[in-house]
């Protein structure tokens, strides 16, 4: 997968899913497959 | 990964992992779950996991960083604990 | 999307352990709901001792599985309800438990709400006692409502209030959020599947088309309002609900049943999802080694919905619901948000279809008397 450039358009307030972060949240309030 | 998030974090104290926090290794790094907010977050490097794990062995994130991780990756790893800070996966004293 | 899409394919690929899993604790049910996704009711004579449920909860610590769903039938019905979450709580496993309500009295409300990293979420079928007693028997609306009572005089905190969407749920979903408002709870809604007993009922109380359209529209409105990820083949009708969006079955969840049989999830418990049994060599085993789920972990194949350009969205959708309506894997979902799944179910003029085993159902009326 071709990591993405990140360009200053890029920048946001919120926290950026682009390849060069290392965390990375999921959201989940259960997973399919449970209760 | 807002610039306001990691200037607010302050890499020069104490920082440990929470209490609340199960951390399980996985191939690509670890999962982390915190018990009592509920978030799930993928450290995506073992390197990250490394940090994270002895982070309360050193007197601050930077000397953690500093020690861990190669110099050319500080920001890059100062920003991940900024945003472990902000879902309360690490805590202060 | 970019990296959200490589964690969603990671997670398909399974994990070194579940992130959470099901475990039903007991097949015995006081009440005999149309539904009941386990076929429950009578208690099965090899259902796993309180030792073996304990050693089963040391195993999941081992693994650092971060928490259960304990459910059942109903789960308070064992004697040693109590003893299991409480160990599992002081091995730092979290607990969320689903029930029926009809045991939470004020005494055990308290015990309850002094219990750390637990959930409780109490599961009804309407907004009303008609509306809900008609899958679940009379009296268990009020038995529900009492339950909720009972937590909020305890100081609980939040809990959460489960329905389950049928034709008739469906139409009163603004009166559940006023309910769960009133309590300061969260609403929890799932996807009504053709499992267990569901397969009776499904062809008649299943959501509609239009109505399933609706309800998507409704949650779009409302990420605070929970699904548990059940609703990701009504994703490919627009912007992706909340969650993951994918099947987690065998990959990063599973159901443990009461007498320690490993599904691939809790909406099909039938051989052909079976993936061991703990008492063999304990769970992880099953988990990393099983056939099933190794299958389960390779890349999906889009069988009929290659050529469908939301397939990315919905991923065909439901194993459970393709597999107890008689369909195909390969087969849209039944329920396909574009009406491909309907026209796969004529196409085949289904007969046979297989059913849940095993089945613990009691065949016999069951009321409940109010206290």
């Amino acid at each position: 997968m071709t990591p993405e450039t990140l360009t200053s358009e890029d920048a946001t307030d919120e926290i950026e899913e682009v390849e060069d972060l290392l965390v990375e949240e999921v959201s989940i309030d259960g997973l399919c497959g449970v209760y | 990964m807002s610039q306001a998030i990691v200037d607010a974090f302050d890499a020069s104290q104490y920082w440990q992992l929470s209490e609340k926090v199960s951390l399980r290794d996985e191939e690509f790094g670890a999962l982390a779950y915190h018990h009592v907010n509920r978030r799930l977050i993928f450290l995506k490097s073992r390197e990250l996991v490394d940090v994270v794990r002895r982070l309360g062995d050193f007197e601050s994130a930077d000397d953690a960083v500093n020690s861990l991780v190669a110099p050319d990756q500080h920001d890059r790893y100062v920003t991940a604990l900024a945003a472990l800070e902000k879902s309360a996966l690490i805590r202060g004293r | 999307m970019g990296a959200e899409s490589s964690l969603r394919s990671r997670f398909e690929r399974g994990l070194a352990a579940p992130i959470c899993l099901t475990w039903e604790l007991t097949y015995a049910c006081n009440l005999a709901c149309t539904h009941c996704l386990s076929s429950s009711g009578r208690r099965d004579p090899r259902e796993l001792t309180t030792a073996e449920a304990k050693s089963l909860i040391d195993e999941i610590a081992a693994m650092q599985i971060f928490y259960v769903n304990v459910g059942g039938g109903e789960p308070m019905i064992r004697r040693d309800f109590f003893e299991l979450i409480e160990h599992a709580v002081s091995r730092h496993v979290g607990v969320k438990f689903s029930t029926n309500g009809t045991r939470i009295d004020k005494e055990s409300a308290k015990r309850l709400a002094g219990i750390d990293y637990l959930d409780v979420q109490i599961s009804i079928d309407g907004a009303d006692a008609a509306t809900s007693d008609r899958i679940r028997g009379v009296g268990s609306y009020d038995a529900a409502r009492r339950a909720m009572e009972n937590l909020r005089d305890a100081n609980f905190g939040r809990f959460k209030i489960s329905v389950v969407m049928t034709k008739e749920s469906v139409e009163q979903l603004d009166d559940f959020e006023a309910l769960a408002t009133s309590y300061g709870a969260e609403l929890r809604l799932t996807r009504f599947r053709p499992s267990g007993r569901g397969v009776e009922v499904w062809n008649e109380l299943h959501p509609t088309l239009e109505q399933n359209r609706g309800l998507y529209r409704w949650l779009l409105e409302r990420p605070n309002v929970l699904t548990g990820d059940s609703f990701f083949h009504l994703s490919a009708l627009g912007s992706p609900l909340e969650g993951l969006n994918l099947c987690g079955a065998g990959r990063v969840v599973c159901l443990i049943d009461p007498v320690g049989d490993v599904y691939a999830c809790p909406f099909v418990i039938h051989d052909e999802f079976l993936a061991g049994n703990v008492r063999d060599a304990g769970f992880a085993q099953v988990w990393t080694n099983s056939e099933l789920f190794r299958s389960l972990r390779e890349p999906g194949n889009p069988g009929a919905c290659a050529s469908c350009g939301s397939y990315d969205a919905c991923r065909g959708g439901c194993m459970a619901a393709k597999f107890f309506t008689g369909l195909e894997m390969s087969d849209p979902d039944p329920e396909c948000v574009f009406g491909h799944g309907e026209a796969a179910l004529a196409a085949k003029h289904v007969s046979i279809r297989p059913i849940s085993s095993p089945d613990h159902s009691r065949r016999i009326p069951v009321t409940l008397a109010s206290r």
